[in-house]
């Protein structure tokens, strides 16, 4: 378990599929933001929260057909799923990775980011809990369309058709989290419910992801 | 026990499509007729409502057609638990058949819904709870049906595409409530229900009821028409697999 | 005949003229699918006759 841990984990960064182009397209949605909207402070402060969360939620689909479709390819994806460990901690454990890899930098980046679109100073604190708490069921959700689609020639486009509409409500209520806080709201109910969908998913989806990879590899 | 026994041989493929063509024809009467009975008698023989005026008249195709998008989901939903738990495959293609159904019932009350919305409320549309609902069952159908028609294999696409329906589901029905946290809509709240205090008056109830149960057998019959194509699509591939 | 439909008139034949070309539409568009797999099934099955 553990090796297979770290195996994604450096298979991830030597590729640079991790760290590297999940930030700099993260960074680039960001960035196309005021050039679409135009410059006004006071529009941009207020989508900040918004555009956050989606360009969080869009970096997070762009690395997913990665999770499964190398081992899927190269049939060892065969021999983990017939190995003597259950298929709900493999799941969990490539959760974890691709979680480490994207949910984590994510997070991380968002203050930054959010200062070049006037995210107020107060909301600071928000988005990096809301991020923090959401991203990892962003991970768990897209395990499962991951494994949904690994037989699928070419099925990036489909796997965002799939996960993105699971990816609402944790957006609804990530994006909610930080809004309020900004509207001198309450934000713990939003938050708490982001975390609430978080232990759901990430106890459920790996059950839903293996039996996803079971029917396509027989 | 019995009874159901004799429900379950209709998983048969070969059975079912006997049963079903002996069934087409007198569906299809019976769903024009309540159709054609409920909008007629409620385009022509109803008062105009004292608010809405006329418009009231788009309640005779707005509310059928949008409980029945919703209900087609749910029915979804069951045949894709049939296929689990029994591993029919007409249960799993009939779910696939009447995906397409549900789209055509979204579009329609969307349709109604936008352009009633636009006399009563000043927009054809408005982020309210109910109206983004119907935005997101629209996304999952999309999503059902793109899976189908990605998977080659039948028994593989039919395994997904009962996860991703069930799955989906307790997601759909989180994002319905999870939009409750913007604000309260311009919607109003159920009118056909059947406990509650009606919100609508028997004169529009009556009529609505009749095209409810014409919009319902419209779907059983679009889904016999296409639970067979579906069948005798199989039927065709396996042929085809075998002569080659 | 015509229920006089006043100033929504409109409106509501806009409704019921879009829900029929969507539902016949669509009515149409599964038959013509059904007969043409109908017709696909009798060529195929003919097809497996034909070369034993």
């Amino acid at each position: 378990m553990t090796a297979i841990f770290l195996r994604d984990l450096r298979l991830a960064l030597r590729s640079g599929g991790g760290f590297g182009l999940t930030l700099a397209f993260f960074l680039i949605v960001i960035f196309i933001v005021p050039l679409g909207i135009g410059l006004d402070t006071a529009i941009l402060a207020r989508i900040a929260p918004g555009i956050l969360w989606i360009g969080a939620l869009l970096s997070c689909l762009l690395s997913l057909d990665r999770l499964f479709q190398l081992d899927f390819e190269d049939g060892s994806l065969d021999a983990l799923l017939t190995a003597p460990i259950p298929v709900g901690g493999l799941v969990a454990t490539k959760t974890l990775a691709h979680w480490i890899t994207t949910g984590l930098p994510l997070t991380l980046a968002a203050i930054p980011l959010g200062a070049l679109l006037y995210l107020p100073s107060e909301a600071y604190l928000w988005i990096t809990l809301s991020l923090l708490v959401g991203t990892p069921a962003l991970s768990a959700i897209g395990a499962f369309g991951a494994a949904l689609t690994v037989g699928v020639k070419r099925g990036g486009l489909l796997l965002s058709l799939l996960v993105i509409p699971l990816y609402l409500p944790t957006l609804i209520f990530g994006a909610q989290t930080v809004l309020r806080a900004m509207d001198g709201q309450d934000p713990f109910p939003p938050l708490m419910l982001t975390a609430g969908i978080t232990f759901a998913s990430l106890a459920a989806m790996p059950f839903a992801a293996s039996f996803a990879l079971r029917a396509n590899t027989n | 026990m019995k009874r159901l026994n004799a429900l379950w041989q209709y998983a048969n493929p070969a059975k079912f499509m006997a049963l079903s063509e002996k069934l087409l024809w007198p569906l299809a009467v019976l769903t024009l007729a309540c159709i054609l009975g409920g909008l007629i008698w409620g385009f022509f023989f109803t008062p105009d409502d004292f608010r809405q005026g006329s418009t009231v008249k788009i309640f005779y195709l707005h509310v059928p057609t949008a409980t029945m998008a919703t209900g087609i989901w749910f029915m979804m939903v069951a045949a894709s638990l049939v296929w689990f738990i029994r591993r029919h495959p007409v249960s799993a293609l009939a779910a696939k058949a009447a995906a397409p159904i549900g789209i055509i019932m979204t579009l329609v009350a969307m349709a109604t819904g936008a352009i009633w919305g636009k006399p009563m409320w000043g927009t054809y549309w408005a982020w309210d709870p109910r109206l983004t609902a119907f935005m997101i069952l629209l996304v999952f159908y999309f999503g059902y049906i793109a899976l189908w028609q990605a998977i080659e294999d039948r028994e593989t696409a039919s395994d997904l595409t009962s996860i991703l329906c069930i799955v989906g589901t307790v997601f759909a029905v989180i994002s319905r409530y999870a939009v409750n946290f913007w604000n309260q809509g311009l919607h109003q709240g159920a009118s056909m229900s059947v406990e509650s205090e009606r919100a609508v008056a028997d004169v529009f109830f009556y009529p609505a009821l009749v095209s409810l149960v014409g919009f319902f057998l419209l779907f059983l019959w679009l889904l016999l028409v296409r639970t067979r194509m579906e069948i005798r699509r199989q039927r065709i591939a396996a042929l085809l697999a075998r002569g080659t | 005949m015509m229920p006089d439909l006043g100033q929504h008139a409109d409106t509501v034949l806009l409704a019921y003229g879009v829900s029929a070309i969507l539902l016949l539409g669509f009515g149409f568009a599964t038959w013509w699918s059904a007969k043409k797999t109908r017709d696909a099934l009798k060529a195929a099955e003919a097809l497996i006759k034909s070369e034993p």
